[in-house]
């Protein structure tokens, strides 16, 4: 059954695959990998930003990598919020590390009730002309459905990727995790910084939902799916550092595609949380972590 | 300080009290002349099954309705008496408990789905009660519970009886198939119907090429279809859940599956919102169903039935169209129904025996119970997708989208065969 | 020696009562409904031992909760009529094993990164449950329940006294470890790891004794639970909702103190039942997480530590 057709099938869609994971899981490579906050709750951040995809692609046709965009700057307002209340509460009387966790594991839950209260456990989907579609270069399928997601996955990561190292509160954002008290004599507000790359973070959550609902059906429990998927990524990848994050998602990808094809589905999870096991114990700094 | 609490309180407590016999006064008279008889269950009205469970509460409430409206059962009003589960099994055993010493209910039906069914099994077997069952394929295999009254069409055998219909259409036609694939997601039901499959193409020699499970997970259906196409399957069987089965549906018309039959167990392709969202990929496929709306089952009272919930449903998040769930969720209340008012009581032990001897006339026609509760005779419909339209949800409201092709007697039409050369 | 007599007078009394309960009560219902909250007792006061004295983050409750329920579940088909008592035994000794297994793994690892591996370790041992064909695997297992119930009047007041007893059993292990020194080891661990480990404290022993036991009595929770719900899947077993409560149970009560979880179970498992049968089941999770958020922001020491704060003003 191992023939090159299969493999080279199964390579392109895992690759394609890992991009989208590497969607998924930027945002919490900011989160997390730059400034150590633990936001368990970015999965169902995701998922409201796919049911925002939803509404709008149902109600008015809008394409929903479109209305992901559009609905960024919202969702990076939303984040600078709930980072406010997390540094009111968490960070100023330094209780993080038990708090904070628990702080977003029931903000997680709160999504999740609210989106079901609200819309159902109904599976939602979205509409558009290129979901169904397939290219086909040889033997090898692109579908569409996961193409356009990956395109612009690997936009978003390059996009993030330059605007932490070459503006200014990138940089700075970078800096803040490093060393707080030589920022703040740099003339930059760490809360500031921090607010800013937490409402960052939270936005691609509305990128990576609508691009979330195109690849599948999304419902509120979902969410749950990618909370290992995510972790595993970025500790795989390093600490603070996004291109390892992206490399992490690709293999990640990559390896759940093989093993569903040619070992059989039902290993592929095992696979990745094995992965991430294996990480924690021999090389907890990732692959390019600081 | 002290004194003036407790003359307030012992004001309070005269108006209280005053209050407590005036209403028993009001109450007293109104409760003697009509004792409801009160019908008890839990029903997942939010978690994992909420949508089906909401558009079978939709359909008891139905129900309720239209049997007061002739005078209720032995004269009494019927009041459905229901808490909500939430999907989660550990609810039940509580909830049963409660309907019945608590709220004094008459009679229980089951929760949806084989979890929320067997957490009750005990506690109604101990207290010796009918039990109506709504769905949950092979629920009473370990229990062998004698009053237990599964309205699901399954058939006496369930776990095979559910796929039967798929190979027998297949070995009908020539040249007979030779291999199979089967694909089922690591799940209840699923794994069960994918068992039933495996036995069946045993039974008839059919060289099962490729047989794997996925987790329900899964988002991507593409490197298990490939991996299935590279088997060269002749007929592919799936055992899947709603989400799976849309994602399966997709990645078969990606990759491109040439196969001869393609389906089989694929439960989701009965709810309206997924049938108008996948459209024309829907086409050929082969998959089971209970009722479709085609001339063969017209039995009387679905029309007016499906009328009057198509009403109700508009706008409740539930499935518009109500094809699946609700006709059964009304029929598992009229055989109980019924069979109150032929015996003429509300004894469990007369019960049981009226419904095992009887054959019902309801919504979805004649319904007979056999061996350990289950249906005397199959009725799981394979139905097969044709001349879908792409974004069109009316078109299913009618007939000629699903064709029933088994068993022979609803059969409203010839199989298209194969599904993709 | 002041301490102890109040606790185990209370525990006395709370046995009496609970056994006079059984022969006074005709309504069945109240016994579902508390043993709903005990096991949950037990998995908060269990969580609290590596939480709240040690301070690590266990996300994967439900893991070691649904093994203690599988053990029961595959002992039980091996040999069929084994008591329940010899089932728990057993189930407390498999997940007592996970625990230390758990605990050796994640030597090196602190925070955050030990939450993520318990949540990771929780999915594993699904994929293996849901894999595993003996016990049913994704398609689930029946516990039939058995005839003989002692001398109850049925078989659900007999889990009853049974879980009664597992709780107060674990609330008297908690409190011991509290105020032993044992405790006084796993609090220093909790606040400072590495000073901790300077002043002499055996870390890496205290933190393995924490997880044996939490993983232990995590399973003498779940254990029973296949003979109280008759049908077991992978997918409820390992269910978040359990691990949620586990979290949320002591943090509301108070993490420090042995009565934190106790107390935060008793409020949070009555209100949930109640919600259960008088609103509706899905609400009950939105509720735990609002007062979970709340608390942790607006009140982190728990119910215990405002109480503690009222009383010290008053004293004033």
């Amino acid at each position: 059954m191992f023939s090159a057709d299969l493999l080279a099938n199964a390579v392109v869609a895992g690759l394609l695959l890992g991009g989208f994971y590497a969607a998924v899981a930027i945002g919490l490579a900011i989160v997390f990998g730059q400034l150590d906050i633990v936001n368990i709750a970015h999965p169902a951040f995701i998922i409201v930003g796919a049911y925002t995809a939803y509404i709008l692609n149902s109600r008015f046709g809008f394409d929903p990598v479109l209305i992901g965009v559009a609905a960024a700057p919202i969702f990076f307002f939303a984040g600078a919020a709930i980072y406010r209340v997390y540094y009111a509460a968490f960070e100023r009387t330094g209780q993080e590390s038990l708090s904070g966790l628990a702080f977003f594991f029931g903000v997680m839950f709160i999504i999740e009730v609210v989106l079901i209260l609200v819309y159902g456990v109904d599976y939602r989907l979205v509409q558009a002309d290129y979901i169904g579609q397939s290219w086909r270069i040889g033997f090898v399928d692109f579908p569409l459905r996961m193409l356009v997601p990956f395109i612009v996955a690997v936009t978003l990561t390059a996009g993030v990727y330059a605007y932490l190292s070459r503006t200014f509160t990138g940089r700075a954002i970078q800096a803040v995790a490093q060393d707080r008290l030589a920022l703040q004599l740099m003339g930059a507000n760490p809360i500031r910084i921090k607010q800013w790359a937490f409402g960052l973070g939270i936005a691609t959550a509305a990128i990576a939902g609508a691009l979330l609902i195109i690849i599948g059906p999304v419902e509120p429990s979902v969410g749950r799916q990618y909370i290992g998927r995510v972790f595993a990524i970025v500790v795989l990848g390093g600490m603070g550092s996004i291109s390892g994050m992206f490399i992490a998602a690709l293999i990640l990808g990559l390896v759940e595609s093989v093993v569903a094809t040619f070992m059989g589905p039902s290993w592929a999870p095992a696979v990745a949380f094995g992965v991430l096991l294996l990480t924690l114990a021999l090389r907890p700094a990732g692959l390019f972590g600081r | 300080m002290h004194l003036f609490k407790r003359r307030w309180m012992s004001r309070a407590g005269a108006v209280a009290l005053a209050a407590g016999v005036a209403l028993a006064g009001w109450v007293a008279p109104a409760a003697h002349a009509q004792q409801p008889i009160k019908i008890g269950f839990s029903m997942a009205l939010t978690g994992g099954l909420a949508g089906a469970g909401k558009a079978a509460l939709i359909a008891m409430e139905i129900w309720r309705d239209d049997v007061n409206k002739k005078g209720g059962l032995l004269g009494r009003p019927v009041q459905l008496v229901y808490y909500d589960d939430a999907t989660q099994p550990a609810s039940v055993p509580g909830l049963y408990t409660k309907l019945l010493e608590v709220d004094k209910v008459d009679l229980v039906v089951s929760a949806y789905g084989t979890n929320l069914i067997a957490p009750a099994m005990p506690i109604v077997m101990r207290k010796k009660l009918v039990f109506p069952a709504l769905f949950g394929l092979g629920a009473n295999e370990e229990f062998k519970y004698d009053r237990y009254f599964q309205i699901m069409p399954a058939g006496p055998e369930p776990k095979t009886d559910w796929s039967k219909g798929f190979f027998d259409l297949a070995m009908e036609q020539n040249p007979k198939p030779k291999t199979v694939a089967i694909v089922a997601a690591d799940a209840e039901f699923a794994l069960n119907a994918a068992a039933g499959a495996r036995t069946n193409a045993q039974k008839l020699k059919l060289q099962i090429v490729y047989d794997k499970t996925y987790p329900p997970a899964t988002t991507d259906f593409t490197p298990i279809v490939r991996a299935i196409q590279a088997t060269n399957p002749d007929i592919v069987y799936v055992g899947s859940y709603p989400p799976d089965s849309v994602g399966m549906v997709k990645a078969a018309h990606e990759v491109g599956l040439k196969t001869k039959m393609f389906g089989g167990g694929m439960v989701g392709l009965q709810f309206a919102a997924i049938q108008k969202n996948l459209g024309p990929l829907l086409n050929g496929i082969v998959n089971y169903d209970f009722w479709v709306p085609e001339p063969t089952l017209k039995f009387p009272g679905i029309e007016e039935f499906l009328a009057k919930y198509q009403a109700v449903a508009k706008d409740k998040g539930v499935d518009p169209l109500g094809h699946y769930l609700p006709p059964w969720a009304y029929a598992y209340l009229e055989v109980l129904g019924q069979s109150v008012q032929a015996t003429k009581s509300l004894d469990q032990g007369k019960l049981a025996a009226h419904m095992h001897k009887t054959t019902f006339d309801t919504v979805v026609g004649k319904v007979k119970f056999g061996k350990n509760g289950e249906w005397a005779q199959t009725r799981t419909l394979q139905v097969q997708f044709r001349d879908v339209a792409p974004d069109n949800l009316e078109q299913f409201a009618g007939p000629g989208k699903r064709i029933v092709l088994y068993p022979k007697e609803w059969k409203s039409g010839n199989i298209v065969y194969p599904y993709k050369q | 020696m002041k301490k102890i007599s109040p606790f185990w007078v209370c525990a006395a009394v709370v046995l009496a009562a609970g056994l006079g309960f059984t022969q006074i009560a005709e309504n069945e219902y109240y016994f579902t409904a508390l043993y709903v909250i005990l096991q949950a007792l037990i998995m908060a006061v269990a969580w609290n031992i590596l939480g709240g004295f040690t301070g690590y983050v266990n996300f994967g409750s439900a893991g070691f909760f649904a093994v203690g329920a599988y053990t029961s579940i595959a002992l039980n088909k091996a040999l069929v009529g084994l008591p329940l008592p010899l089932l728990i035994v057993a189930a407390a000794v498999i997940c007592g094993l996970i625990g230390l297994g758990v605990g050796y793994l994640t030597l090196r690892l602190k925070g955050v990164y030990f939450a993520i591996a318990t949540l990771a370790m929780a999915i594993v041992l699904e994929t293996f449950v849901n894999n595993w064909s003996y016990v049913g695997g994704a398609r689930g297992a029946y516990i039939l329940t058995p005839e003989s119930h002692l001398w109850f009047d049925s078989y659900i007041q007999m889990l009853f006294m049974l879980m009664l007893i597992l709780a107060i059993g674990s609330v008297a292990i908690s409190r011991k470890l509290n105020f032993s020194r044992l405790g006084r080891g796993l609090a220093a661990i909790r606040d400072d790891e590495v000073a901790a480990e300077c002043a002499g404290v055996p870390t890496l022993r205290l933190k393995l004794v924490s997880t044996t036991v939490m993983g232990a009595m995590m399973g003498v929770a779940g254990a029973p639970y296949p003979f109280f719900v008759t049908y077991v899947d992978p997918l409820s077993a390992f269910n978040l909702f359990v691990a949620v409560n586990a979290i949320a149970m002591p943090m509301i009560g108070g993490t420090a103190h042995w009565v934190g979880p106790v107390i935060g179970a008793l409020l949070v498992g009555s209100m949930q039942e109640i919600v259960k049968v008088n609103i509706s089941s899905e609400l009950n999770i939105l509720i735990v997480g609002i007062m979970l958020v709340l608390f942790i922001t607006l009140a982190p020491q728990g119910i215990v530590g405002l109480a503690q704060k009222y009383f010290r003003g008053r004293r004033r």
